[in-house]
């Protein structure tokens, strides 16, 4: 009898030792968990494109890529060192919270209920958006107040289902949401046929017409229903994370407001300007109160770029996405892009 | 004496310390690992400024679902969007069974067919059916069977009182007014059986005389409602799916609407379960012996009635359990509509409820416990009925 | 076999009397209309050389897009210069698995041993990196590759687990009887799109801040969890069915708890359950696609994401049968093995 006293201590023991191994208490560290891992790990989504869109070779692109770039750059000196998680919306937050990633990147709407109520902080608007429908040119339909008795194919858990609600709600109209865990899905569902109508930020609407089959029978009506400031979001837990990140948005708004691009910027070294000198990180100590080397501005703007450069690359007119800078301008040409000051 | 020396015994053997101690090790590990989660779980939800509670199903959830049995919209509380989702789950479970009990009896009774290609086409039908996931199956109806029938305007129309498109399946709907005096008529016809049945078996025992019960039961159920629905001035509308038009966008208005995640999630899961329960039908049909049919033909008993009253009885008996749990697995299986966006418990309130709540171990929760209320509600039932058709050895 | 052996084969199976020679009929009507269409479809008109959906030819098969995607949908994202690791941990499994037919039963326990115990950490080592190899991070695994990975991790986890819930629910002690019930019919009473929806979302909230256990390893846990308990009741049934003289028997021998369970009980007991057991396993196998419902693309999910990309609309259908014929062969395949491995003990008993 004595064998299985001490049989059951040997399996007990190994299950308590196992349980506080996984003990790996260094809360709240998500910079030193970067560093230490040597690459960020960015939420992006399953292909929007000029948001975040993965090539036929894997390579991602877009302008929330290039945001998950420039917080590699600057934590990490290197913009490549990114490994990309495609989410769906419906998971995106829960991923965020579990630790899975360190930033999400994935044309999030900043909203109230999100900020406060999640347990989730968003950390700046890198597009002002706002949200449309799309619609067959065979339907006859020119605006969104002719929409009656439709069919709505919508991605679920995202601000688009509730407003979407509210828009038909306030027009006395009725619909009937198809909702899907995918985007992808519920393009392909409108254009099946599924729907009669596709509805999302009209940033994605135009990136997702380039999918259907024949692009050229769909028409995006002119009412915009709802704003959508979408922007990077971190867990709310870390301040100095937000910072990081937050920063690292702004400095590639002021750099473009101060002139400064990836090509131009190494010839920029010799200026007198004091603003421009901090954004190099020849002058102040902007990366000490990130806990980042002073370079980490130098590194964004040389390795990913300014904003502008950025938007133009992935979103811009001349991009099948092909969208004018609009209310995406920066301040300085009546835009809504302002960056507080880097200093 | 002998009594209390073994009641002393086993009370001796249950305080061994060998026992007692690996025993009380796991209550402490039990305890432990509670405490090691909750603690965990506290620390967390206060880092991020949350807390735990079940406040927010009396808010408003602020999203329509596209099918629901209830009435509700947005304005509806997060309360509201878990009832629609157990309905849903429970509709297409409960048609799912139907549906999966028929086709399993059909297939199960075809496989043990003398007709050859009867027997190989079944036996093609149960391997396939079971062999392929369920959600390979779900996606293959879902985006290559029902995506690839008309549009609206094209609609296939099937005696005007089915029309197939892609939007869905719509059937005509039947309105009736004072309808609850057919229930009454089937109450009744069900009390006057009972009352049938009971005084049949004492006719059985006393003179041998068979009452035909079954068959006095079929007209009673069919007499009785349509006698109290001229009583009662039952009156039937039929109201037929029309098409409209909206500029250029057609629609069918009334009727009864199936929605395509609907129908992709019933076919799958009825085919999907009914090869497993074709399975269980033969085995049940095979349990029976030879002897126990050529028994009842010396009874003299002639064919119907060796299968009424020899085989399906014994038959069911093998094969009632294993299908019951085949009812459990299809219902736990109908979670897997959150993958096509049929608004079940699993897709509108783990799904989209928990990503606009981000309330995740409050609902993970509620929807584990729905799940395992419906399991144990199901596999009591079972034990119940093993316990009353347990053969009684005398 | 001359014709009218085949009259009287086709009067005995297909003719025998007028409304079986109905039903023949018309099933024969109904293969005539649905199989040659299938079959232009699939074979004929197909298409099997070319790279992009523009060589395809309109009414056929679109293999092209199989052929095209067939490296994503076997290995998923893993870089394709390590995807010999890949190769060499299956050809390692698979060499292993076909010498245990051949070898002498004495020498299947050390196979056994080895696929136990140091497989795994051969096979781990091999994709996921350390030693010198190259780091490749579980979000890259997919595809086939991980739809076997899951299942084998599930077995090699959930086995042990199963046979540990079910000894405790036969247990003379009712604290772990306690226990063992409690833990088996909650996991068997709840889907596994919950345990694996919980696993991805819930637990972490559970683990220590910054613990960071991979959400593969969670969710993969969470499904042998989850197996382990259909494998207790399984296992279960083979404890019961044994006779109690054979733990008579070892106790008067002088055995204790474990030895008795390991050396008399338990080996017989599996024995006369191996069917159910594989049975089990093949659920399993089958059960991998719920993954993709957190984002982890197996091999359906990558025809998802394939059907989806935007050069490749359309053809779902070549995607899904491609997939089909896989899950098909595989579980076809070992449940067959599995039945005559139960007819084989059958008639042993006898």
């Amino acid at each position: 009898m004595k064998k299985i006293k001490i049989n059951s201590f040997a399996v007990l023991a190994f299950v308590v030792t196992f349980i506080f191994t996984t003990f790996n208490a260094n809360a709240n560290q998500t910079r030193e968990n970067v560093i230490k891992r040597g690459s960020l790990n960015c939420g992006v989504s399953q292909g929007v494109p000029g948001f975040s869109n993965a090539d036929a070779s894997g390579k991602w692109a877009g302008i929330d890529v290039d945001l998950c770039r420039a917080v590699a750059a600057a934590v990490l000196g290197d913009a490549n060192k990114v490994k990309y998680s495609p989410l769906s919306a419906k998971d995106r937050f829960e991923v965020l919270k579990a630790g899975d990633i360190d930033v999400l990147a994935r044309n999030t709407t900043w909203t109230l209920s999100r900020d406060g109520g999640l347990a989730v902080d968003f950390v700046g608007t890198n597009f002002y958006d706002g949200q449309g429908f799309m619609i067959r040119k065979a339907a006859n339909i020119n605006s969104a107040k002719k929409l009656n008795n439709v069919k709505v194919c919508v991605e679920t858990g995202t601000t688009t289902e509730l407003n979407l609600r509210d828009y038909f709600k306030q027009q006395k109209l009725k619909y009937e949401p198809v909702a899907f865990t995918k985007a992808d899905e519920a393009v392909a569902a409108y254009d099946a046929g599924r729907c009669d109508v596709y509805t999302t930020d009209k940033s994605g609407l135009a990136a997702n017409r380039t999918k259907l089959k024949n692009p050229a029978d769909h028409l995006i009506l002119p009412e915009t229903i709802s704003k959508e400031p979408l922007g990077p979001v971190v867990r709310g837990n870390d301040e100095n994370w937000a910072n990081i990140v937050r920063w690292t948005l702004n400095v590639m708004i002021e750099a473009e407001e101060y002139g400064i691009t990836q090509a131009n910027i190494d010839s920029l070294k010799s200026t007198e300007d004091p603003a421009i000198k901090r954004l190099l990180g020849l002058e102040g100590e902007t990366g000490k109160n990130l806990s980042l080397a002073n370079t980490w501005s130098y590194n964004i703007i040389k390795q990913v770029g300014n904003y502008a450069e950025s938007y133009n690359a992935n979103v811009g007119p001349k991009t099948p996405v092909g969208l004018a800078r609009g209310q995406n301008a920066s301040w300085r040409n009546g835009g809504l892009l302002y960056a507080p000051p880097v200093r | 004496m002998f009594l209390t020396s073994q009641f002393k015994t086993s009370l001796r053997k249950n305080l061994q310390l060998s026992k007692l101690l690996p025993q009380l090790l796991l209550i402490i590990l039990f305890c432990y690992i509670i405490y090691f989660f909750t603690k965990n779980t506290q620390i967390n939800l206060a880092a991020r400024n949350l807390n735990f509670g079940f406040d927010f199903l009396n808010t408003n959830s602020g999203f329509d679902v596209q099918f629901s049995l209830i009435q509700y919209d947005g304005s509806s509380s997060y309360f509201r969007s878990y009832l629609v989702g157990l309905l849903n789950t429970l509709l297409v479970s409960f048609f799912g069974i139907i549906f999966a009990t028929i086709l399993g009896f059909i297939v199960g009774i075809s496989r043990l067919s003398p007709n050859w290609i009867v027997n190989k086409l079944s036996l093609i039908y149960v391997e396939l059916f079971r062999n392929l996931p369920l959600l390979l199956q779900i996606f293959f109806w879902y985006f290559v069977v029902i995506r690839s029938l008309p549009s609206t305007e094209k609609s296939m129309v099937i005696l005007d009182i089915l029309i197939i498109n892609l939007q869905g399946f719509y059937i005509p709907k039947f309105i009736f007014s004072n309808f609850i005096y057919i229930f009454y008529g089937l109450f009744l016809a069900l009390l006057a059986t009972i009352a049938v049945k009971y005084y049949a078996t004492k006719v059985f025992y006393e003179s041998g005389k068979i009452i035909p019960v079954f068959k006095i039961f079929l007209l009673l159920i069919i007499v009785l409602p349509i006698i109290f629905s001229f009583i009662g001035d039952v009156s039937l509308l039929v109201e037929y799916p029309k098409l409209v038009k909206n500029f250029g966008i057609f629609n069918y208005v009334g009727g009864v609407k199936l929605v395509p995640e609907f129908l992709a999630l019933l076919f799958s899961l009825s085919l999907y379960t009914s090869a497993f329960i074709a399975e269980n039908v033969r085995a049940g049909i095979l349990a029976i012996s030879k002897g126990q049919k050529e028994a009842s033909k010396s009874l003299g008993f002639n064919n119907p009635q060796t299968l009424k009253l020899i085989v399906i009885p014994q038959a069911l008996r093998v094969i009632i359990p294993p299908t019951t749990n085949q009812y459990l697995n299809l219902t736990k299986n109908s979670s897997l509509a959150a993958a096509i966006g049929y608004p079940d418990l699993a897709g509108v309130f783990a799904g989209t409820a928990l990503s606009q709540t981000g309330k995740a171990i409050e609902i993970i929760f509620m929807v584990m416990m729905t799940y395992l209320t419906m399991s144990l509600i199901i596999s009591s039932i079972l034990n119940w009925y093993n316990k009353k058709i347990a053969i009684v050895e005398r | 076999m001359n014709i009218s052996d085949i009259k009287h084969w086709l009067k005995k199976n297909l003719f025998s009397n007028w409304y079986y020679s109905l039903i023949s009929l018309f099933i024969f009507y109904l293969l005539l209309i649905t199989l040659p269409p299938f079959l232009d479809w699939a074979l004929i008109k197909a298409t099997f050389i070319g790279n992009s959906k523009t060589d395809c030819q309109p009414g056929g098969a679109c293999w092209v897009f199989i052929k095209v995607w067939f490296e994503k949908l076997i290995y998923g994202f893993y870089p394709e210069k390590e995807i010999w690791r890949v190769n060499l941990a299956f050809l390692i499994l698979i060499s292993t698995v076909t010498l245990a037919f051949f070898v002498k039963s004495k020498f299947k326990i050390y196979i056994l041993f080895f696929l136990i115990f140091i497989f795994p950490l051969i096979g781990f080592t091999l994709i996921n990196g350390g030693f010198g190899l190259e780091r490749v991070e579980t979000r890259v695994w997919g595809g086939l590759t991980l739809t076997f990975i899951l299942t084998f991790f599930g077995i090699i986890v959930a086995f042990p687990l199963g046979v540990l819930l079910a000894l405790g629910r036969r247990s003379e002690l009712p604290i772990f009887r306690f226990f063992s019930i409690l833990f088996i019919e909650f996991w068997r009473g709840i889907p596994l799109l919950t345990v694996i929806f919980a696993a991805a979302i819930m637990f972490p909230i559970f683990l220590p801040a910054n613990s960071n256990v991979d959400k593969l390893l969670r969710v993969a846990i969470g499904i042998s969890i989850f197996e382990a308990t259909y494998v207790a009741e399984v296992v279960r049934g083979g404890l019961q069915s044994l006779p109690k003289g054979q733990y008579e028997a070892a106790k008067s021998l002088g055995m204790g708890y474990w030895k008795m369970n390991f050396l008399i009980i338990l080996p017989q007991a599996i024995k006369t359950v191996i069917p159910g057991i594989t049975n089990t396993f093949i659920a399993l196998f089958k059960d991998t696609p719920l993954i993709i419902l957190v984002g982890l693309l197996e091999i359906l999910g990558m025809i998802n994401l394939a059907k989806s990309n935007s050069y490749w609309l359309g053809l779902a259908t070549e995607g899904y049968v491609f997939v089909a014929i896989i899950f098909f062969v595989f579980s076809f395949s070992l449940s067959k093995y599995t039945q005559s491995l139960e007819k084989k003990y059958n008639t042993e008993k006898q």
